[in-house]
């Protein structure tokens, strides 16, 4: 159906596909696995038209096509998923996909596209309430939305970039048996992603990318977990980024306590309701849930971003309930945010200015005249020995660093400051392979030298092999506390999402 | 306000950086600037013939009057004074990412102010007078300004869309006085409105000769105090962040709307200086309607600069020599006065237009 | 207080909404396609000299009005030039358009400066005639009046009922989305600002054509930034602009009406009603806007990378 032939495309920094072909055939789901930076979402924007390639071919049903945008794509039947979805949450959902409709009117009649809509989601399998803003919906019902924009503008093709890594268990299940009877209706699939496990439940075919080249393609008959590995890693296969078993938690003082703390509900975002919360010296304390279910809120509030309406917030001990976050922050507590470009640093300012917000007041001379840049250089220098990362250039401006660099740009500004706390929100989110296992084990050290650590993550693995204890939240409550060990992830995403079985 | 605060953040993000001026190569950043001001003026020799004037006898007017003469030039420097205030007023709050486009209202509410000081302890020593209405000058702009980064700090209204109103709304309030209570009652004065004259010992001093006054030197310290603070202090760098990622700087501890509202208190207090200066220095008076709108002219400086301190003194002269060209065109060729906008829209214009000229555009 | 000053009071009402609500509306369409157009006030002014000369110059205050629209929408390319096609900062472009009409219009103008003119024909509202006899003579406008509420249902039509509007919506949204949706963003933006310019350039003729029957310099005095705040007011909704024109038209009326009354206030503080209402307006309806602003508004499109 779509043969791709010779991609080449080159980043200033990168040469991101390197001499890629790939088939894909109708009733197929082609998963492309690899690392991050693999190049599989460059060469799945090539041929969304996103990007243009430097050179090679894209040929459909056999005829060499020019894809130069999007609009190209969509009017070859062309259709992609992104990771962050490209619907217009103030929009309806029949508005969002009138806007992919190919023949849509010159004066529009919603209702009759929600119709439409409607009996396309009948036939796949597809509930999504159509009548309220894209915004107001969960999640995975905008997940749907996108699929259904998708074949509501004729897509033959659908490219799915990482679409999983949003929806909890179950509802990945549900998106596999979307595809199955999309399949079945001769409609090829591409499935990008970098977890095995999806890899073998959902594909017939499996191309392994790596540093922009194809490794090998696999049907899944002869695919197994060890083949792919070693595709995608070629000798060079990292540890398992948690390989070392923890010792059991020693119950040290409560570093953190929440106690029924409550926030208001401020437009979209959801507040907390009676969240007890506490947390240990030498304890990584995981938080399960959906994106959106008040995690960000439970961040906000620790870091005293965000004010308790009611409730007391304990920090070492003491009723921190009125700190502001500069107090807080002069207490020990760090953070580790899951956007580091937009939360944590500058990005125009160098690696040392960065560092050096980090801590303004121990770095001041002079009652702030002045401020001591050598021992801001020095002790940012020192951290990443003592976390042992490669050193980066202290006079780069940061949004030159790629995300893995970055991440650990603010693991060592954070880490260099001793935190009794470290609040980390999705750490690891978007990082290769072994960024993230970087990360991680800076969070094992932590907690083995006695420091507390929150965990936020969406990442069912990691909070299972990270965490001490776990807590689900959702809309805003904790649903349910245990130990690794006692639950499974079914069980974990069932109550992240209050669906019925299960619980 | 949130709601239009978080699209401004982006807009003030790519404001702030605005263009900024390569560091290296003082020749090429002359020369930027000197290919810049080459195109607006061929286009404004276009306007002008079309508007039926003769553009080479215009410029060679301009020219002949503004630096052929140590008078003229002298007459620039004090269309200058004003300029750098606003521009300063307009460049440090853009540097934490806030649009303050009220200069011209703040500099009409430091006039106001010191005015009444003026008019109010007649009998002061020059001594204890100049300070007084230094001090007097900075509370009237800084305290107006304060109430625009009050509301944006409390999340009400976006600061942009309250200076620009307030803009209207002080020169209302020095024509209600001076139309009013304060009108002069001495013989001759009193057909015109305006306040009583200063006292001799309210006026600031005047150097060489010239109409060059104080607020030269006041333009000037703040200009070196401004790229002090913001370069090499603790505050400075944390200003700059909260320009840079208000959301990282409010994570990092930073006091966002302690920064904003006292930010936006300095920068109003900059530009009420600037009027402090006007009425002080070279009227004597307060009058209504006294600024041609250096306000505005003070915003398109600080943007025309990026923020730096050099740009904001280069070209504060450049736009100096503009106004001067103004107000010459208008007795010589009966061009009127407003019309120096169209050539400072046309430099605001060639400069967006050829963001590669002039370097990296947010 | 009685049937005139009531009386007076509406009718300066509609009278002096009426050219903000087109001007607003003009915005309104701008922002929906991401743009904030701080130019507004020097589009108004192109719109008020070039109606004004027109008029003079033809003797048809209608030839004025078109030309004056036409100036508007003209004038604003640049606007559109600048934000869509180089990408320039949205402020700074709209402060170029400010400068450029406060000057151009001055340039106009200046033959026109003193000159008057007939204005608009006007019709008598219908049903009036029953009213007390004072009133009578009030109720008496020009067509552009009562065209101005059907033309913001108009474009509430056509930003919510359109394919046209619906790209636009998407473009002030999303525009990477609106991309990916294969609309052509810049093309959008300029037919967005020709549609604003075309608008404002109205309302400055009737300011000058029909409202005041003359040109001077600057006889705007800031309604086109009032609009920028009015749109914000009316959060981005065509027919909610209508209350917002109200509302401002209503300022202004009443501190004429003082003044005419002798009312022992200063004509200098009654003059700040319109701004610091316009402002208190905003203060008090600041909670609840959280989603109201177009998700893009103000931001520099980088293309499809």
């Amino acid at each position: 159906m779509v043969v791709l032939r010779g991609i080449t495309k080159r980043f200033p920094a990168v040469l991101a596909n390197d001499q890629v072909d790939l088939d894909l055939h109708p009733g197929e789901v082609h998963a492309l696995l690899g690392e991050n930076g693999a190049g599989k979402s460059t060469l799945m924007k090539i041929l969304y038209g996103f990007y243009s390639a430097d050179c090679g071919e894209i040929k459909l049903q056999g005829d060499p096509v020019h894809i130069h945008s999007p609009h190209d794509a969509r009017r070859l039947g062309i259709g992609m998923v992104f990771q962050t979805f490209t619907l217009i949450p103030a929009m309806t959902v029949a508005e969002n996909a009138a806007l992919y409709l190919p023949d849509l009117p010159p004066v529009v009649d919603t209702r009759r596209v929600a119709k439409q809509i409607s009996s396309l989601g009948e036939k796949y399998g597809i509930q999504v309430s159509h009548r309220f803003p894209v915004r107001d919906l969960p999640i995975g019902d905008q997940q749907k939305v996108e699929i259904l924009k998708l074949l509501v503008g004729r897509a033959r093709v659908l490219i799915f970039d990482e679409a999983t890594r949003v929806l909890a268990p179950h509802e990945i299940e549900g998106l596999f048996d979307i595809f199955e009877r999309l399949k079945g209706d001769g409609y090829a699939i591409v499935f990008i992603t970098h977890k095995m496990r999806e890899v073998l439940a959902c594909a017939d075919r499996i191309t392994v990318m790596r540093r922009g080249r194809i490794a090998g393609t696999l049907t899944r008959s002869e695919a197994t977990e060890s083949a792919l590995v070693a595709l995608m890693f070629g000798d060079a296969i990292p540890q398992e980024a948690t390989s070392a078993p923890l010792p059991p938690a020693a119950p040290g003082s409560a570093l953190l306590a929440l106690r029924s703390v409550n926030t208001r509900p401020q437009g979209a975002s959801t507040p907390l309701r009676d969240v007890c919360l506490e947390i240990s010296q030498g304890e990584i304390v995981g938080v399960a849930g959906v994106s959106g279910n008040g995690q960000r809120e439970l961040v906000d509030v620790i870091l005293g971003l965000l004010p308790c309406a009611a409730g007391k917030r304990l920090l070492h001990g003491e009723d921190a309930t009125s700190w502001s976050a500069g107090q807080i922050r002069a207490s020990g507590v760090g953070f580790v945010p899951e956007d580091p470009l937009g939360m944590a640093v500058v990005p125009w300012m160098t690696l040392s200015q960065n560092a050096a917000l980090g801590d303004v007041a121990a770095y001041a001379r002079r009652g702030g005249l002045s401020l001591g840049w050598d021992r801001v250089r020095q002790d940012i220098v020192t951290s990443f020995a003592a976390l042992e990362f490669e050193p980066l250039s202290l006079y780069a401006p940061v949004r030159t660093f790629s995300g893995g660099q970055l991440q650990r740009a603010v693991l060592a500004r954070e880490l260099g400051r001793r935190p009794r706390l470290l609040v980390a929100s999705y750490p690891t989110r978007g990082l290769d392979v072994r960024s993230a296992a970087a990360a991680r084990r800076v969070l094992v050290q932590l907690r083995n030298s006695g420091g507390g650590v929150l965990l936020v993550s969406e990442d069912l693995d990691e909070l299972f092999s990270l965490s001490d204890r776990l807590v689900v939240l959702r809309r805003g409550r904790i649903v349910g506390a245990f130990r690794p060990g006692e639950v499974d992830r079914h069980e974990i995403g069932h109550l992240m999402t209050d669906s019925e079985v299960g619980e | 306000m949130s709601a239009f605060t978080s699209p401004a953040r982006r807009l003030r993000g790519a404001c702030a950086a605005g263009v900024r001026v390569v560091r290296k190569g003082w020749a090429i950043a002359a020369a930027r600037y000197a290919i810049v001001l080459a195109i607006a003026l061929l286009a404004y020799a276009v306007v002008l013939l079309l508007a039926g004037k003769n553009p080479l006898q215009a410029y060679s007017d301009t020219f002949s009057f503004t630096l052929g003469s140590w008078y003229g030039f002298s007459e620039v420097v004090v269309r200058m004074i004003p300029l750098l205030l606003t521009a300063i007023a307009v460049a440090l709050p853009s540097k934490l990412g806030l649009i303050n486009v009220g200069g011209e209202g703040q500099l009409y509410m430091g006039a106001w102010l010191a005015t009444w000081g003026a008019i109010t302890f007649t009998g002061l020593p020059a001594a204890v007078f100049i300070p007084l209405l230094i001090v007097l000058g900075f509370v009237g702009g800084g305290v107006w300004a304060a109430v625009a980064g009050f509301f944006r700090a409390r999340g009400l209204v976006n600061e942009t869309i309250t200076t620009l109103l307030m803009n209207y709304v002080s020169p209302l309030i020095v024509g209600f006085f001076v139309y009013g209570t304060w009108r002069s009652r001495e013989v001759g004065a009193s057909a015109f409105p305006q306040s009583a004259a200063f006292p001799e010992a309210a006026r600031l001093p005047r150097f060489f000769d010239t109409r060059i006054h104080l607020g030269l030197v006041l333009a000037l310290i703040l200009l070196l105090l401004f790229w002090f603070v913001l370069e090499k202090t603790a505050w400075g760098l944390k200003m700059r962040a909260i320009g840079g990622n208000p959301e990282a700087a409010r994570r990092l501890g930073v006091r966002l709307g302690l920064y904003i509202i006292v930010a936006m208190f300095v920068a109003g207090g900059i530009a009420g200086l600037a009027g402090m200066a006007e009425v002080s220095a070279l009227h004597g008076r307060l009058r209504a309607g006294f600024s041609p709108g250096y306000g505005f002219t003070g915003f398109l400086i600080s943007w025309l600069a990026g923020g730096s301190p050099l740009g904001i003194l280069t070209m504060s002269f450049v736009l100096a020599v503009v106004f001067s060209a103004g107000s010459l065109l208008q007795i010589t060729q009966g061009v009127p006065f407003a019309a120096v906008n169209v050539l400072m829209a046309l430099i605001l214009f060639v400069v967006l237009m050829k963001p590669r000229l002039l370097g990296r555009l947010s | 207080m009685n049937w005139a000053f009531f009386g007076g009071l509406l009718s300066g009402t509609i009278m002096y909404g009426v050219p903000l609500l087109y001007t607003t509306l003009g915005e309104v369409i701008g922002q929906r396609a991401g743009m904030v157009n701080l130019g507004l006030e020097g589009i108004l002014l192109i719109g008020a000299s070039v109606g004004f000369a027109v008029s003079i110059e033809t003797g048809n205050p209608w030839l004025g009005v078109g030309a004056a629209a036409l100036a508007g929408a003209l004038f604003n390319l640049v606007y559109a030039f600048l934000v869509a096609t180089r990408r320039a900062n949205q402020l700074a472009s709209g402060l170029t358009v400010m400068f450029f009409g406060m000057g151009i219009s001055a340039m106009v103008g200046r033959a026109y400066v003193g000159g008057g003119i007939a204005g608009l024909a006007r019709y008598q509202v219908p049903g009036v005639a029953a009213l007390p006899w004072v009133t009578r003579t009030m109720f008496n406008y020009d067509l552009l009046v009562y065209l101005a509420v059907p033309v913001a249902v108009l474009v509430w039509w056509v930003l919510y009922r359109t394919r046209w509007g619906l790209s636009l919506r998407a473009v002030g949204e999303n525009p990477s989305a609106a991309f990916a949706a294969g609309r052509r963003i810049s093309a959008l933006k300029y037919q967005a600002a020709l549609a604003c310019g075309f608008l404002a350039g109205i309302a400055g003729a009737h300011l000058s054509v029909a409202l005041a029957r003359t040109w001077t310099e600057g006889m705007t005095g800031g309604r086109g930034f009032v609009a920028v705040a009015l749109v914000i007011f009316s959060k981005w909704h065509p027919l909610r602009a209508i209350v917002g024109a109200l509302l401002f038209g209503g300022a202004v009326t009443l501190q004429l009406q003082l003044q005419a009354m002798g009312a022992g206030v200063s004509p200098f503080l009654l003059n700040m009603i319109p701004y610091l209402l316009t402002l208190g307006v905003l203060l008090v309806w600041s909670g609840a806007r959280r989603f109201a602003a177009p998700g893009a508004l103000g931001r520099v499109y980088s293309g499809e990378e």
